[in-house]
């Protein structure tokens, strides 16, 4: 660990922090690592770093191979310079079933890149995830921390090219639908039953 | 007290007790690589799985407390098809180089795998590929080779208290390393080496340079530091291959430090093969006639009050009663063991060995530590109170320098003269050891060091004796740093103005002839103008100023005893040939009388040893512990305020040895050259 490491919390992160290590008793404090990596990989741009596993150990008092070890383990803190937008595309099964190929391949075309690459002007990082637990609006894109389901090749294009623009995006469906309801409202339960019939 | 059957046996056993261990009560083997008795239980090999009734599938013993009526199968079909599986899983990735892998031969994988596997393997994907780990100079990594059964990580973790190995990234990719690559900062690193199942982890300095069954295999005991740890000495020829722990479960567990593990290569390099004799300024080689003769006109004429002797750190009890002889029949009394200057005396045992013994840390409840570094002193003594203070609860207070010593420790300040404020109830370190039903006091060699030593050992005399005295328990402990002191002590070998005075005098010109049994610790400079009679294993500070060089035997060399700093007498075993001309130290000065006109009355170590029986109490009681009186020793003095010198400022590098060692400089550059000092005159 360096006299001055490069990095520090800001004031909302440290208060942040603090609000995690609070849930748990004293001298347990090193529960709250995972939420901690987090803020401080949010308040680094999307990437971790060795000082910054360091820094968390310090704060957390716990060696920094403890640190390492969990931010290791766990795919959603990255190691290495992100783009503003981490495009993470689900490929298992139901997803390929109901055509992630097809959102891989527009994404690919779209960003011009591969996966586990970020493009040249640094706005996207592409990557391929397990199942992102949205199966029934399958296929699904997470970007950064909001859900695109329903996608088609078109409309991830759509959305990429909108966030290319700095243009707001709607998260969720991207068709008409209302979260995971079925396509084009309820198909059953459409009357509204009162309380005690049909017990 | 839970009652079980296994394979039909019914077996009572402790509240706690696994379902692996209740087995190996009964004599039941189950296979295991993850599960360890000395670490805590993982539970992620999956190859001590066993059959339980009532249960829909096998369990995994290690991880399965004993329970009331559990009925366990060892040997169904279920079993053995589990450990099949298991093991198959385990070869899968697990690269089919036996030949070329060091561990090939002493392995648990191939063992378990030959009793326990399938014999064949349905594997037909690539295997993966680990990338070598840099470990520093002492362990050597094949990490394509790991089982990831986390063995490595709980010790660091538990008993070496340097959390610095760890496992990244998941599942396939998973990869045990250590923290940045970085050498595992611990002196017991080398235990890895003997924990890992398989050849992950070998031994770097031993890498390539024998098999485990063509050694011959020689139980001995180490010299390193006071503990006496027992190890095996690995001997090809008369070359040493390598030192590996035995267990001891009152000294060092199944724990050797690294010094005592890898010290071996100091044995071949710098050593003395032949007997030397100064000619006009030069030191020419001799035989051992020659020297003998020289030694004798040098005598001719000298006083017995102008010779003086010196024993050094490493010496057996033997030797140092041979030589203390030797000067009786010249005359002199004046032999010194207390190379370091310190103020210990002989006299009262129990003022100057651990009266509770290393196990009395586990019952303690209050140590307070004066003017000692455990984890560079005695490294399996640290590991020992480390496990104390986690399992037991073991508060510890600290008056000398604060050091990491891997264990929570209450600071009381690096000034000796606290002690009179311990003594006279007003410091909180006297309400620890007041309020403790077990309370210990440890005194290390630095705190008696300096001029006010025999103020500080009486101080802690007193502390103990009005504080740590229980029924059956004397809080008093020493902790030595070299292997020969407690024997030096028991044998009387003080003199009054110590190393010091005899330096003084050997400057003044009232020293004629200086005997030097080993002793590389102090600076011979002053000794330059006397006659400086060398008997000894290594090219150290001792032979610089040396006239007459004897050559003798190192430790894994002879069969000699040494008295632990428990008092605990134990016995080195002959492992390997002396170099060349070397001869065992005793008989050197056997033959030495002879030629001197007054032959000693022993003519083999069965007579000496009966010698020295006479004088001291069970010294035939071998490894056992016997009670020391309680006695009045130290003289009251003004303790002077201030730091305590440490007495090792490089663990590496504490013996001649040890010095002659690449392994250890190996060790001092891994960790950026500890100091430079490398001649050492700090014992």
């Amino acid at each position: 660990m360096t006299d001055t490491p490069a990095f520090a919390w800001t004031a909302e992160n440290e208060a942040a922090a603090q609000k995690h290590i609070a849930k748990y008793p004293e001298g347990r404090q090193q529960s709250a690592v995972m939420p901690l990596l987090d803020i401080a990989q949010r308040q680094n741009g999307g990437h971790l770093t060795i000082e910054i596993m360091e820094y968390i150990a310090d704060y957390l008092d716990m060696a920094p191979i403890k640190v390492q070890e969990v931010a290791t383990f766990y795919t959603m803190y990255n190691h290495k310079p992100m783009g503003k937008h981490h495009v993470q595309v689900c490929g298992t099964t139901p997803c390929w079933l109901r055509g992630s190929d097809d959102i891989i391949r527009a994404c690919k075309s779209k960003l011009g890149i591969g996966m586990g690459e970020t493009t040249a002007d640094g706005k996207f990082t592409l990557s391929e995830v397990e199942c992102a637990g949205a199966c029934v609006n399958a296929p699904v894109v997470a970007i950064d921390d909001d859900y695109y389901e329903d996608l088609t090749a078109e409309s991830i294009t759509q959305i990429l090219d909108d966030l290319s623009n700095g243009k707001d995006v709607k998260p969720g469906p991207q068709v008409k639908r209302q979260t995971s309801a079925p396509v084009g409202g309820a198909t059953t339960l459409k009357d509204f039953i009162s309380d005690g019939e049909g017990a | 007290m839970p009652t079980l059957t296994i394979d039909g046996t019914e077996v009572t056993v402790e509240p706690g007790t696994t379902v692996l261990q209740a087995c190996e009560e009964v004599g039941v083997e189950v296979p295991r690589f993850c599960y360890h008795e000395r670490l805590s239980i993982a539970g992620n090999c999956r190859m001590c799985l066993v059959d339980m009734e009532k249960s829909p599938k096998p369990i995994a013993s290690c991880a399965m407390p004993a329970g009331d009526g559990m009925v366990i199968h060892t040997n169904t079909e279920r079993v053995k098809k589990a450990r099949e599986g298991v093991m198959e899983f385990l070869l899968i990735n697990h690269p089919l180089d036996c030949p070329i892998c060091d561990q090939g031969g002493e392995c648990d994988l191939q063992d378990q795998a030959m009793a326990f596997g399938r014999g064949h393997n349905r594997f037909d994907e690539n295997k993966r590929a680990v990338e070598d780990k840099e470990m520093g100079p002492l362990i050597s990594t094949t990490m394509t080779r790991c089982i990831h059964c986390m063995r490595c990580v709980r010790f660091s973790e538990e008993v070496a208290g340097v959390p610095d190995m760890g496992a990244l990234y998941r599942g396939e990719n998973m990869q045990i390393t250590t923290y940045l690559e970085k050498t595992l900062d611990s002196e017991m690193s080398g235990n890895v080496v003997d924990l890992c199942p398989v050849g992950a982890l070998t031994s770097k300095p031993y890498a390539f340079t024998a098999r485990s069954w063509e050694l011959k295999h020689t139980e001995t005991i180490d010299v390193m530091d006071a503990l006496g740890s027992n190890i095996r000495v690995d001997t090809r020829g008369a070359a040493v291959m390598r030192i590996l722990p035995r267990l001891h479960e009152e000294i060092n567990e199944e724990w050797i430090s690294d010094k005592t593990r890898y010290v071996f290569d100091g044995l071949k390099s710098r050593r003395l093969d032949t007997p030397y004799v100064r000619k006009s300024k030069k030191l020419k080689d001799a035989s051992w006639g020659e020297a003998f003769k020289a030694i004798k006109t040098r005598l001719k004429g000298v006083k017995g009050t102008e010779i003086a002797a010196i024993v050094g750190d490493q010496a057996d009890m033997e030797s140092m009663t041979a030589l203390k002889d030797l000067l009786g029949t010249l005359g002199s009394k004046r032999i010194e063991c207390r190379q370091d200057g310190s103020a210990v005396e002989a006299g009262v045992r129990s003022g100057y060995i651990m009266n509770n013994g290393i196990m009395g840390v586990e019952d303690a409840d209050y140590l307070l530590m004066v003017g000692v570094n455990p984890r560079l002193e005695a490294p399996s003594l640290n590991v020992r109170i480390r496990k104390a203070v986690r399992h037991s609860g073991l508060k510890v207070g600290n008056i000398g320098n604060a050091e990491d010593l891997t264990y929570k420790v209450a600071e009381f300040g690096d000034d000796a003269s606290l002690l009179n404020a311990v003594l006279d109830g007003s410091h909180e370190a006297a309400d620890g050891l007041k309020k403790a039903e077990r309370p210990m006091i440890l005194v290390g060699q630095s705190a008696l060091g300096s001029d006010d030593g025999s103020a500080v050992l009486k101080a802690t005399r007193d502390i103990a004796d009005k504080y740590c005295m229980r029924d059956g328990w004397n809080g008093f402990n020493m902790l030595h740093n070299a292997a020969a002191r407690v024997g030096g002590l028991d044998l009387g070998l003080t003199t009054d103005a110590g190393v010091d005075g005899i330096l003084d005098d050997a400057e003044a010109g009232k020293l004629k002839i200086v005997f030097l049994l080993g002793a590389d610790e102090v600076d011979t400079t002053a000794l330059k103008d006397t006659t400086v009679i060398y008997i000894g294993t290594h090219g150290d500070e001792g032979v610089k100023n040396a006239d007459v060089i004897l050559p003798a035997s190192a430790y894994t060399e002879k069969s000699g005893t040494y008295a632990n700093t428990e008092g605990r007498f134990q016995r080195t075993s002959k492992a390997a040939f002396a170099p060349g001309e070397a001869r065992e130290d005793w008989t050197i000065f056997r033959a030495l009388s002879d030629v001197l006109g007054d032959t000693l009355p022993y003519d083999n170590l069965g007579q000496l040893r009966a010698r020295i029986a006479k004088d001291v109490a069970n010294f035939d009681d071998i490894d056992v512990l016997h009670p020391a009186e309680w006695g009045e020793f130290g003289v009251k003095g003004k303790i002077s305020s201030g730091g305590i010198a440490p007495a090792i400022d490089n663990f590496y590098h504490t013996n001649p040895i040890a010095r002659a060692s690449q392994i250890m400089s190996d060790c001092i550059d891994a960790r950026g050259g500890l100091v430079e000092e490398a001649t050492g005159t700090h014992g």
